[in-house]
């Protein structure tokens, strides 16, 4: 069952991922993104990461990619045209890809041994110990990241805003 | 009912390549910065994972920690998507290399 | 050290020194006066302290060295000072170069007079002085070599003094290169020299061979050949003495004193000071005494056909130096050197003369078209003809007691003895009919120039002839021979230093009074036949030189051996280092090279610029690249020695 669930939203996400780079209007690219960033929501779940599946959710499916659509839509991109700019990113980018997914396949797949098996429902975090750690042990880096948030919205209004 | 942590593993690494496959072959840019989203999101995978594996919930929050950055540079990024369309009236990745040598 | 006070040494030659920085830096803008003063400041005052050196020399303990505390070369393995020695031999030297260099110094004030480089003229000279006051006062071969190079260079700022004019310094350029080419010889003696002894000092040189007498040969030979190379290049023997001709670009008074009483005889003075290290080697000793009598009557054939009063000059120094060779090879070195000391008095005036005649014929130098001068300058005319009975060996003057000498002892000498007499005998006859040739031409018979009017020199530069031509008359009579009755004073003062001659003690006082009589019958031929070509039958030489053409224009030609030594040695070299040297290694090689590596960076760098795209999806392609690269090193590296 847990296998069952496993294939069917991993298969899901590896679909829209393709999706992604087959689609040739970015409108269709962006929708893609939306099925796999909620399938990933899902496989989360299944590792017991409930308060991230929800993050996820959230930041990713309802925010990052909902500022994607607006830009999408605001810049009125169109079909994708087709220019030949590198070369090298053919030749030389593609192979090299191939050969990194293969590479941390193969990788993975020998050290199985050493790497356990998931269950479902061994290992749940519930938000209170998720939130005990960030409190307390890693508030600087919270507090840190809060200053960053800030620092990005002011550069991207500064940046996006119309010049007087 | 048990499902082996590599295959999470791999999972992320299809995730990952085909993130960076997108990027290679696209030519609009906001494509090629959704492809950056999406190998954000691999990483992220394989760092849950590795939380179930260690019972450690630094894992987590360590995704925690990428989505919020993640946030911020969609936001940064897409103003300075804004800002090239309006320079250059093009969305054309190629088209987009003035720091050439 | 002596227990008196120091001598000061050193100043002897720093005193010329001092007044060559003086006329040099400043000469230019100071008026013509203190030019002079300088100068001749700083040439009598090296004069006066070697006058008063000599007037003290039985008092001084000898050899007196004198170390400078300047330290010069210091290391483990080799050490040289600046020490400056005293003995006979070197007071001879210092007498001879200080008196008659302060004597052609008078000379030049008149000779220069309307010179426009007056004060470079006289800031060359000091420095000349200085140079050959260091030579001979040094102490070790290597203070020699210094005093050596130096006097070189002096003679070539002298030889080309008037740069203007190409044939000047094409004879600068040539007197100094193959000066050059000897001292290669003179440099590899003193490898060789500290090799095998260790040092250069004279003391421990000539110490180690005194002390060892089974030095024989070998390595002492070769040593002694090298330096004779150094030699033949100063003192312009066979076969470097082509460059002593065309010398005679320089001011007369430079062909005086640098190349004819001191430069040219630093040869002589050098292998005289080794002579221990020659006595061992009787092969060297061979091959000095037949280079000397080969040069002296190669020579003297040439001279006898020139047509440049200086050019005839020139070819009788040559000459004359071989004599002096020929004694050292006949180990009778203070022979040598006294035909060393005579042949500066009358050498010196003849070319003094030769230039107060140069002076009065308004420049001229061909004596064909000279003659009668005897009437119009008859100071010049007594002084010189003093110089030319000296030089033909005719007594009472100063050339017949030393040329004798030489003549006597090669004639004891054990290699050859009789053949190298011979030589110099025949010589003898030659010498005295070219320098009769040379008077007749000049002085006698009817003037063949038409516009010049000629006047005598003025005090100035007749005073020193005067002098000279006294000393040619009485400076042979401190070497009478005991056969004349004499003490041979001059060869028992130098004894301590030289030794007595190889076969000095065969001879017997009723051979030696046939040999120098002998020599004046020479002399009186020469004469004679002189006469009768020159001033009886004016018409003679010419026709005796159609009968003879081929040899006359042999020796017209001076063997061609200018031209010789052109094609088989300068113009080899001047191709190989045009077309080989610069052309291809310099050009090719070092430019190409840095060219090449230039172009090869320039390349390299065009190749990497094009990873510089500017499109970012060739950027990530690298990327992409890179890290699978990074993950396989990461993996595969280092899980080999987990």
């Amino acid at each position: 069952m847990y296998l069952v669930l496993f294939l069917f939203f991993g298969g899901l996400c590896v679909a829209g991922a393709l999706n992604l780079l087959l689609q040739r209007h970015p409108i269709n690219s962006a929708l893609s993104l939306i099925v796999v960033m909620s399938s990933l929501a899902v496989l989360y779940l299944l590792l017991g990461a409930e308060f991230l599946a929800a993050a996820q959710v959230i930041v990713y499916s309802g925010a990052i990619m909902v500022l994607f659509t607006f830009v999408i839509m605001l810049l009125n991109a169109g079909k994708e045209e087709h220019t030949q700019g590198s070369h090298a990113a053919y030749i030389v980018g593609v192979p090299g890809v191939a050969v990194l997914v293969c590479l941390l396949s193969f990788i993975f797949l020998s050290e199985r041994g050493r790497l356990a098996q998931a269950r479902l429902g061994e290992y749940v975090v519930s938000t209170s110990d998720l939130s005990r750690v960030l409190f307390r042990d890693l508030l600087l880096p919270f507090e840190v990241t809060s200053l960053l948030i800030l620092v990005a919205i002011l550069g991207a209004v500064a940046l996006a805003g119309k010049d007087h | 009912m048990t499902v082996p942590i590599a295959y999470y593993l791999v999972l992320s690494a299809i995730l990952f390549a085909i993130g960076a496959g997108a990027f290679l072959i696209k030519r609009n840019i906001i494509t090629v910065f959704m492809a950056i989203e999406l190998m954000l999101n691999a990483v992220n995978l394989a760092f849950v994972a590795f939380a179930h594996q260690w019972h450690k919930v630094q894992g987590q929050i360590f995704v925690f920690f990428v989505m919020v950055v993640a946030a911020a540079e969609a936001a940064v990024g897409l103003a300075i998507i804004i800002a090239i369309f309006r320079a250059r009236s093009t969305l054309n990745v190629d088209q987009v290399n003035l720091m050439k040598l | 050290m002596t227990p008196n006070s120091s001598l000061h040494l050193w100043l002897i030659p720093v005193l010329p020194f001092v007044g060559f920085l003086l006329n040099g830096l400043l000469g230019r803008h100071l008026p013509k006066g203190a030019v002079t003063t300088i100068a001749l400041l700083f040439t009598a005052a090296p004069l006066a302290m070697v006058t008063g050196i000599a007037v003290r020399f039985g008092g001084l303990s000898l050899p007196y060295i004198e170390h400078l505390s300047m330290p010069w070369i210091e290391t483990s393995a080799f050490r040289a000072d600046f020490s400056f020695m005293l003995d006979q031999l070197t007071l001879v030297m210092l007498l001879v170069v200080t008196g008659v260099g302060f004597l052609i110094h008078i000379y030049s004030i008149g000779y220069m007079a309307h010179e426009d480089g007056y004060w470079r003229y006289f800031s060359y000279l000091n420095l000349f002085m200085f140079f050959m006051l260091t030579l001979v006062l040094a102490e070790n071969f290597l203070l020699m070599f210094v005093g050596w190079e130096g006097v070189g260079l002096a003679s070539y700022l002298l030889i080309g003094f008037y740069y203007t004019r190409d044939s000047a310094a094409d004879a600068g350029k040539k007197a100094f290169i193959l000066n050059r080419i000897g001292d290669v010889g003179f440099l590899l003696a003193m490898f060789l020299m500290i090799a095998h002894f260790g040092s250069l000092s004279y003391g421990s040189v000539f110490g180690s061979i005194a002390q060892h007498p089974e030095m024989q040969g070998g390595f002492l030979t070769a040593i002694a050949l090298l330096l004779l190379l150094g030699a033949t290049g100063k003192s312009a023997q066979i076969p470097l003495y082509v460059w002593l001709p065309d010398a005679m670009e320089g001011p007369t008074p430079v062909s005086a004193l640098i190349h004819a009483a001191t430069m040219v005889t630093a040869g002589v003075y050098m292998v005289v000071r080794s002579h221990v290290l020659f006595d061992r080697s009787p092969f060297a000793l061979g091959v000095v005494a037949i280079i000397g009598a080969a040069t002296a009557l190669f020579a003297a054939t040439m001279g006898m056909v020139q047509t440049d009063i200086k050019r005839v000059l020139a070819y009788s120094t040559i000459s004359q130096l071989g004599y002096m060779f020929l004694a050292c090879g006949a180990t009778a070195y203070a022979a040598g050197i006294f035909h060393l000391v005579t042949h500066a008095f009358f050498k010196g005036l003849l070319f003094l003369a030769a230039g107060s005649v140069i002076h009065a014929m308004g420049g001229e130098q061909d004596m064909r078209v000279m003659g009668g001068l005897r009437k119009t300058i008859p100071v010049t005319f007594w002084t010189m003809s003093a110089a030319v009975f000296a030089i033909s060996g005719l007594p009472p003057f100063a050339g017949f007691f030393s040329k004798d000498a030489i003549l006597y002892q090669a004639f004891l000498s054990p290699t050859a003895g009789p053949i190298l007499w011979f030589i110099g005998l025949f010589t003898a006859l030659l010498t005295a009919f070219y320098m009769f040739r040379l008077w007749y031409l000049t002085f006698f018979g009817e003037s063949r120039s038409r516009d010049v009017h000629p006047h005598d020199s003025p005090w100035v530069m007749l005073g020193p002839m005067a002098i000279l031509a006294v000393l040619s008359l009485i400076g042979g009579w401190i070497g009478i021979p005991k056969a004349l009755g004499g003490g041979d004073q001059f060869a028992h003062f130098l004894e301590p230093v030289v030794g007595t001659p190889a076969g000095s003690a065969s001879g017997g006082n009723s051979q030696e009074l046939l040999f120098s009589a002998l020599s004046v019958v020479m002399a009186l031929i020469g004469w004679f036949i002189a006469d009768l070509m020159y001033r009886q039958k004016p018409g003679m030489a010419d026709k005796l030189a159609a009968r003879l053409s081929a040899v006359y224009t042999l020796l017209f030609n001076k063997y061609w051996i200018d031209q010789i030594y052109q094609g088989v040695i300068v113009a080899p070299l001047l191709f190989l280092s045009r077309y080989l040297l610069w052309g291809a290694v310099d050009r090719g090689v070092i430019t190409g090279g840095g060219s090449l590596a230039a172009g090869g960076v320039r390349g390299l760098g065009a190749l990497v610029q094009r990873v510089q795209s500017g499109n970012i999806r060739s950027y990530a392609g690298w990327l992409a690249v890179g890290a699978a690269a990074l993950i396989l090193i990461t993996y595969f590296g280092f899980s080999m020695h987990v």
